[in-house]
């Protein structure tokens, strides 16, 4: 067993982080707002990175890595606050054409979870649509709806209410599907990872640099264990998302039963949203009236954060599932 | 990363759990909570039988006589002993993990072979002597004085919640050899012989009704200079070297038996009265969220205990893993106490066990996840830790009274 990152794994989170880092600061992801979360070029070179693709064969046009790799990279995506329907995208790679390419941009959607709001709904090239038959379909093009609600509560985030017929093709079924929500699960969770980590980095460089009372306000206890809180509920989490990305793989490989992997993603993507959610709250806090404002980036964090854990499996459901593996 | 194990470790596995099937149905039963007598010589038996079979000191180096083997072997061995329910380190622990250690890194050969291999086989018990009633989480400012007389120290003070001293042989004592110097300076480590005279052991109740630890009284008693480890004044730094030997892996028993824990919780929620018309807790959502929500936890500390002890095995050292991973899994255990007492209700009312319900572990562990807060460094102490020595964030401006 060795479950610290291999020097490829490192290499590979660090390529991320550092074309995150190149092409897309703050300053262009808040541009993005206006651009309904996707900017065709930006979605083009992150494919190049690729984000899409990564998991496919080589033949496929892929890297031939799989979800122990993915949730490294999605950890990047998620501290970078990379907009877009990148999950989606990830996970159509292959089995709809120019996805990995970076050529069409992918959402997806649950039809179980009401109201149905559609993500990015103006960047979507198809829709892949969750139905309650377990099914993964491709909602007909015609049938994406298209008008934003004018404020989305993540200005990253826009969103259309789906009307009726949202029907199509069906892309996933039975074990196929099934696979794809745990993946999506995990991915889901790996991205609030990496929110959970920025957050407490952004907390802390704050308070070390604001002072009140001729001290930094980190120096006070209130905050610094709001911190220490805050950065152990991170790791925590990473090593479940990392443990649950892992645990997908050997299950895929046959190595272990499929029960442990659905049990890893399910305590993976709970522990990480709600350390997501909870570390941008205390990032907010320790930021005083700064964060409350527009202006600074907490808040763009903490409304993702929320819009990971309002979808496949929220905190009640995969609590609920976590008891039912306890019983 | 993986979670795979190599074929070595998997034998390794075999192996063991071969040999706890054979040896387990042979340990006389678990002497009663308070019978410390039983309890260490059961637990010295248990340690002897690890020893013959070869299970003693598996993360020690060869040369102190233990087995060298990796963190993750040592990993397997705390969680198939605790999954077969083989009896916990208990007594034995200061010894095999705190001042076992220390000697083996930082004692003159004389004293290693004078008390590793007691330890290795059983025949001797340690406690830890390093708090006091004025010096707890400030450890540092610990008073007990030793003074030197010719070739001994003469040791006055007083130590407080010892565990085990009531039936330890030796204490890994630390004490003041220069009252001037800045606290961390003046402090020296010793070996102290339990036996000697001026030493008196007053057992304290904990709230959980046992003694599980002492007060420890130390009139005019001598400690041979030759028990000194490390140099004089220089034992603040050996201190922290046997803090340091956890390797991640102080926990792991204690987790298997926490996941253990909750499974039974969950089989005591599912429990209603229908006799009598009431519902079983699992009825209720928010308790089985709950209790999902700390099975979630619990599999998040295992992800991150496979970490730190990868860590480990990687750079011989545990990482900042340690203070994340306590407060985290105090935390836990807190929460699991909490809901355990919620869903016994009445049921929890007792130490004892009431008609088989399985109450008694479950109030056991309420107690026990208050102790975890405390004990080896307060949930507040590890905040701190976190905070300036991982998160890099100031340290607070001393305190002065005017
Ligand atoms: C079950 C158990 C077994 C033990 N076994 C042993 C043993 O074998 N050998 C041994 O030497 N010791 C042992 N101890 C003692 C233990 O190490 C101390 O109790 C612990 O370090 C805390 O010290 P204290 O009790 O003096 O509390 P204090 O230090 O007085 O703390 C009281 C409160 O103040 C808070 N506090 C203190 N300083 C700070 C600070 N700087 N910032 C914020 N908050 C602060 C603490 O978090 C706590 O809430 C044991 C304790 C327990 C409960």
């Amino acid at each position: 067993m060795d479950f610290e990152l291999s020097a490829d794994e490192v290499a590979l989170a660090e390529a991320t982080r550092s074309f995150c880092e190149g092409r897309f600061p703050m300053k262009t992801v808040r541009e993005l707002i206006d651009e309904g979360g996707v900017r065709r070029e930006l979605w083009k070179e992150l494919a190049g990175t690729g984000v899409f693709g990564m998991c496919l064969a080589e033949s496929e046009g892929g890297a031939g890595l799989a979800m122990t790799e993915a949730v490294l990279v999605f950890e990047e995506l998620g501290r970078a606050l990379v907009p877009g329907p990148l999950v989606a995208s990830h996970l159509a790679a292959g089995r709809l054409s120019g996805v990995a390419e970076g050529d069409r941009v992918v959402g997806m959607v649950e039809l179980t979870r009401t109201p149905v709001l559609v993500e990015h709904p103006t960047a979507l090239d198809a829709l892949l649509a969750f139905n309650a038959r377990g099914e993964v379909v491709e909602v007909a093009a015609a049938a994406i709806p298209r008008e934003q609600l004018p404020q989305p509560f993540d200005p990253l985030t826009p969103v259309a209410l789906a009307g009726h017929g949202m029907g199509g093709r069906v892309v996933f079924r039975g074990r196929e599907a099934q696979a794809f929500v745990r993946r999506a699960t995990a991915l889901l969770g790996a991205f609030a990872v990496g929110i959970a980590a920025r957050t407490v980095e952004m907390g802390v460089a704050y308070a070390q640099q604001r002072y009140q009372f001729d001290r930094p306000i980190g120096s006070f206890q209130a905050v610094k264990h709001l911190l220490a809180d805050a950065a152990t509920r991170t790791e925590v989490a990473r090593a479940a998302v990392h443990a649950a990305g892992v645990t997908l793989d050997d299950a895929e490989a046959g190595i272990l039963p499929v029960a442990l992997a659905e049990r890893a993603v399910t305590a993976g993507k709970l522990l990480a949203c709600d350390a997501a959610v909870a570390n941008a709250r205390t990032c907010l806090q320790v930021h005083g009236g700064m964060g409350f404002t527009w202006e600074v980036d907490v808040h763009l964090y903490l409304k993702r954060a929320l819009v990971l854990a309002s979808q496949f499996g929220t905190a009640k459901e995969l609590s609920e599932r976590m008891a039912g593996y306890v019983h | 990363m993986n979670l795979r194990y190599s074929e070595d470790e998997e034998a390794f596995r075999r192996d063991l759990r071969a040999w706890l099937a054979g040896v387990l149905p042979t340990l006389p039963p678990v002497p009663a909570k308070d019978d410390w007598e039983g309890r260490r010589a059961f637990d010295l038996a248990w340690q002897a039988r690890l020893y013959e079979a070869g299970y003693a000191g598996i993360d020690w180096p060869v040369d102190a006589g233990g087995r060298g083997a990796s963190p993750t072997e040592q990993m397997i061995f705390l969680e198939e002993t605790e999954s077969a329910h083989a009896p916990y380190v208990g007594v034995n622990f200061v010894g095999l993990l705190h001042a076992g250690p220390t000697i083996a890194a930082m004692g003159d050969p004389g004293q290693r072979t004078r008390y590793l291999p007691a330890i290795l086989r059983g025949e001797e018990v340690w406690c830890q002597g390093f708090s006091e009633p004025g010096a707890g989480s400030d450890l540092a400012s610990l008073a007990t004085t030793a003074v030197r007389d010719g070739d001994e120290y003469v040791v006055n003070g007083q130590k407080i919640w010892t565990s085990h001293a009531q039936v330890a042989d030796r204490c890994e004592l630390l004490v003041r050899t220069d009252p001037v110097a800045p606290k961390h300076r003046g402090i020296t480590w010793l070996i102290l012989d339990m036996k000697t005279p001026g030493i008196t052991v007053r057992p304290l109740k904990t709230i959980g009704g046992s003694s599980e630890f002492s007060e420890v009284f130390l009139d005019d008693v001598r400690v041979p200079v030759a028990n000194r480890v490390g140099d004089e004044n220089d034992g603040w730094r050996v201190a922290m070297v046997t803090f340091s030997f956890e390797r991640g892996t102080a926990f792991i028993s204690d987790l298997v038996r926490s996941r253990e824990l909750v499974a039974s919780l969950a089989a005591i929620a599912h429990r209603g009265d229908i006799r009598r018309g009431i519902p079983s807790a699992w009825a209720d959502s928010a308790t089985r969220q709950e209790l999902g929500r700390l099975a979630a936890e619990l599999d998040g500390l295992w992800a991150l205990t496979c970490r730190n002890v990868s860590q480990a095995a990687r750079q011989g050292v545990p990482g900042i893993g340690g203070s994340v991973f306590k407060l985290a899994y105090s935390q836990a255990r807190q929460a699991m106490g909490d809901l355990a007492m919620k869903i016994l209700g009445r049921a929890g009312m007792s130490f004892g066990e009431i008609e088989s319900l399985g109450n008694a572990e479950q109030v056991e562990g309420y107690v026990y996840g208050i102790s975890m807060g405390i004990a080896a460094g307060t949930s507040q102490i590890q905040r701190n830790i976190i905070a300036e020595r991982v998160l890099g964030l100031p340290k607070e401006p001393a305190w002065t009274s005017n």
